[in-house]
């Protein structure tokens, strides 16, 4: 450990998994500001989930999973929200009052005997078959990100050919709405 | 109207006078529109980094946002650095760019960079405007951006199309009223007012420790500060950017804190038991080792940017928003609670007041002067004591002579010393003394230099000339990059690696070749009959002064060193060995 006047304090800060949630305008190079600030400043992106939420109000809602310490959470909240286009930002706590899926297509090409195998493990999954042949079916499995996580480690032997997936998304749960302005 | 007569009626309905700029093939639509627009004056630069630092050195020393004008690929890569070092000194610029033809972009045509991709991370926004429609109401928001909260620079991105396009001219909201800053409002609450007065009246080591933010505020804030100072009778300390918020010869006044700060300043920052951050952020050069940054003290932080509280330091009160809203606040609070503040306090922090004293008494600017070789010290002394009956701008390049110029240059004025302090560019100081002299005509301005850094942006000194701006470049040279030197010899075993500058020009010819006047001192003895003239001379001046060559800058907080280890000069550091951690870290 390098112990000097210009480094972070020497004690180590425990990581926090976080949720950041960010209501931006709906324009050229807006994900690219966000993106770049996190890179910017050293800060991780576990996954990334955009896409436009209000047509009319041409608003655009990303999904941010990140882990950092408490210090560097607030300061990705302070920061974000300093982005000229951006409207809003939340910090979606990761407990029970977060409703929290991510959606994942799998292909699994393989022999009749495997197939039947990796459908079986599915099962325990919410899931749709989308497309079947002989060789080979693509499933989607909507669950938590761990979920996903253990299935595709479950399917891999079985003959996992690609793997396709949104990166988390969120909502409250509840009649309470984070408000945009 | 066509976008090239949008982007000149903006700029006058913002108020513009004048503009640093350098043409080129993406930007002549706008160019053939400055003919018809008197009211505007264009200033022409050598080098597009140095319209950027003249632009700003003019929103420095006028409180007025900086306006560059540059062609698309290198004259917007070129403003790089000057966007940079606004974005991190908070200096509100308004770059407009010229771009290819939209249909043109993504072709790696001729001049083609993603301008707006490079300058995303050193903006606080930038737009590339792809509809005439819409060029106008960006602008005006561009204006707001850069002058609003904590001010930066933008970047305005004019494809070539656009700029000949014709489209409908929106006029801003509202015109602004005061110097183009619009305010942000202190959004607290009144108990955290209340809260922080508490902390006033148990104090008994305060200390206020003050930055840029003051300055930026405005002269009322300034004027506040003051008044805040004399009110509750502490002491007050200023980061380097904070300098001329408070006069520096006031009795109350500790001297700059950080790395190249007084002893005692630095020292009651260590030992105070109440800080009062208004306006800084905490930079690494102040705070030295964070670990044992002030361990006993309670932290108020007052700072218009929410994302510096708690950034580097935990604080315990926290009051965001403009510098002079909340000191105005905070004084009312003070007056109505205690209206006689000042002497009930007096006794409570008057063992403070000797603790102070004492430190003073270690006189850690001084030096040993010489008779036979000019010492920098004595020369930046020398320099102020003969021109501070004058209203006097100082901007300064990067390096020991500018800690020297803080140091032993008094500021009583905000708005009068222009220096690269978060990026610490050298180059600097040259075109931004060319902005200061545009925003503050018959004024004096004087640009102290070290050698090295002012060969770096020389060619402005064209500029200077062309415009009869009567700027003073007052080199301090000692043919050495001092600093970097000075780091070598304490840390690095006297390895002076690439830090020699062999093959100077002469300046003195150098002046002359640009059509300027050229003064060399040699001698400490002739060193006051030569800056007088350097004063009188009614135009640019190139001043070498003569230094020795291997003075050191004191004092010094050495890299892995907390606030009350200093460094006073050479016998400690003799002393003292300089940890291997320490060496790390520059």
């Amino acid at each position: 450990m390098v112990k000097s006047a210009y480094s972070f304090a020497t004690q180590i800060e425990k990581i926090e998994k976080h949720i950041i949630v960010v209501w931006v305008d709906n324009e050229t190079g807006v994900l690219a500001r966000v993106v770049g600030f996190f890179s910017g400043r050293g800060y991780n992106i576990d996954s990334l989930a955009v896409a436009e939420v209000d047509k009319k109000k041409n608003i655009s809602r990303i999904t941010i999973a990140t882990s950092g310490t408490p210090r560097v959470l607030q300061q990705i909240k302070l920061q974000l929200g300093k982005l000229v286009p951006v409207h809003k930002v939340a910090d979606f706590p990761s407990d029970k009052k977060t409703l929290m899926r991510e959606m994942a297509l799998l292909k699994v090409v393989s022999s009749a005997v495997k197939l039947e195998k990796a459908r079986k493990v599915c099962k325990k999954y919410k899931y749709t078959i989308l497309d079947k042949t002989k060789k080979s079916f693509v499933v989607e499995v909507s669950a938590l990100k761990k979920e996903i996580d253990e299935l595709i480690k479950k399917l891999q032997p079985l003959g996992l050919a690609s793997a396709s997936r949104t990166g988390v998304v969120a909502m409250t749960k509840g009649s309470e709405v984070f408000k945009q302005h | 109207m066509t976008g090239a007569e949008m982007v000149f009626k903006a700029l006058e309905d913002q108020g513009v006078r004048h503009i640093f700029g350098y043409p080129g093939g993406a930007v002549l639509p706008i160019y053939d529109e400055l003919k018809n627009h008197k009211k505007i004056k264009h200033i022409l630069v050598r080098h597009e980094q140095g319209a950027g630092h003249a632009a700003e050195g003019y929103a420095r020393s006028s409180g007025k946002p900086g306006v560059i004008l540059v062609t698309s690929g290198p004259g917007a890569t070129n403003t790089v650095t000057a966007l940079t070092d606004a974005y991190m000194d908070s200096v509100p610029l308004v770059c407009i760019t010229g771009q290819v033809p939209t249909h043109l972009i993504g072709t790696d045509a001729f001049q083609e960079c993603d301008t707006t991709g490079i300058t995303r991370p050193c903006t606080k926004h930038n737009w590339l405007v792809k509809d005439i429609e819409k060029l106008s109401s960006i602008l005006h928001k561009a204006f707001e951006v850069a002058t609003s909260g904590r001010p930066g620079p933008v970047l305005v991105d004019i494809p070539k199309d656009i700029q000949f396009a014709k489209g409908k001219y929106v006029r801003p909201k509202e015109s602004k009223k005061n110097s183009g800053r619009a305010d942000v409002k202190f959004n607290g609450k009144n108990k955290d007012i209340e809260a922080a007065v508490e902390l006033f009246k148990k104090s008994s080591k305060p200390i206020l420790y003050t930055g840029g933010g003051v300055i930026n505020s405005g002269p009322k804030a300034t004027q506040l500060l003051r008044e805040l100072v004399s009110l509750t009778g502490f002491p007050i300390t200023s980061t380097l950017q904070g300098l001329g918020a408070f006069p520096g010869y006031d009795q109350q006044f500790l001297g700059m804190l950080g790395m190249h700060g007084t002893f005692e300043a630095n020292n009651a920052m260590h030992d105070c038991d109440l800080m009062i951050n208004i306006g800084a952020r905490f930079d690494d050069r102040i705070t030295g080792k964070i670990d044992e940054f002030s361990p006993k003290s309670k932290k108020i932080h007052i700072d218009i940017d929410p994302s510096s509280i708690n950034k580097n330091i935990a604080v315990d009160l926290a009051l965001v928003g403009d510098v002079k809203i909340i000191l105005e606040k905070l004084i009312l609070a003070l007056k109505k609670k205690n209206p006689n503040f000042i002497n009930s306090n007096k006794q409570r922090i008057a063992a403070w007041w000797n603790q102070i004293e004492k430190w003073r008494k270690k006189n850690s600017l001084s030096f040993v002067n010489s008779k036979e070789i000019i010492k920098p010290q004595f020369a930046v002394q020398r320099l102020y004591e003969l021109t501070k009956a004058q209203d006097v701008f100082i901007t300064t390049e990067v390096g020991q002579h500018q800690m020297w110029a803080a140091q032993h240059y008094k500021f009583d004025k905000p708005n009068r010393w222009m220096t690269s302090g978060g990026l610490g560019t050298m180059g600097y100081g040259l075109p931004a003394a060319v902005g200061v002299q545009v925003a503050n005509p018959g004024k004096l301005v004087i640009d102290i230099a070290g050698e090295a850094s002012v060969l770096m942006t020389m060619q402005e000194m064209s500029t200077a000339v062309q415009y009869k701006l009567p700027i003073k470049i007052f080199i301090l040279n000692n043919e050495y990059m001092g600093m970097v030197r000075q780091w070598q010899e304490i840390l690095h075993d006297k390895n002076y690696s690439e830090s020699y500058t062999a093959a100077l020009p002469d300046f003195v010819k150098l002046a002359e070749a640009y059509g300027c006047v050229g003064i060399r001192a040699n001698k400490p003895e002739e060193l006051d009959e030569k800056i007088k003239h350097m004063i009188t001379v009614n135009k640019p001046v190139i001043f070498d002064c003569v230094v020795d060559k291997e003075e050191n800058c004191y004092p010094m907080i050495p890299s892995g060193k907390p606030h009350n280890q200093m460094l006073l000069g050479s016998k400690d550091e003799e002393e003292e060995e300089v940890s291997e951690e320490g060496k790390i870290l520059v």
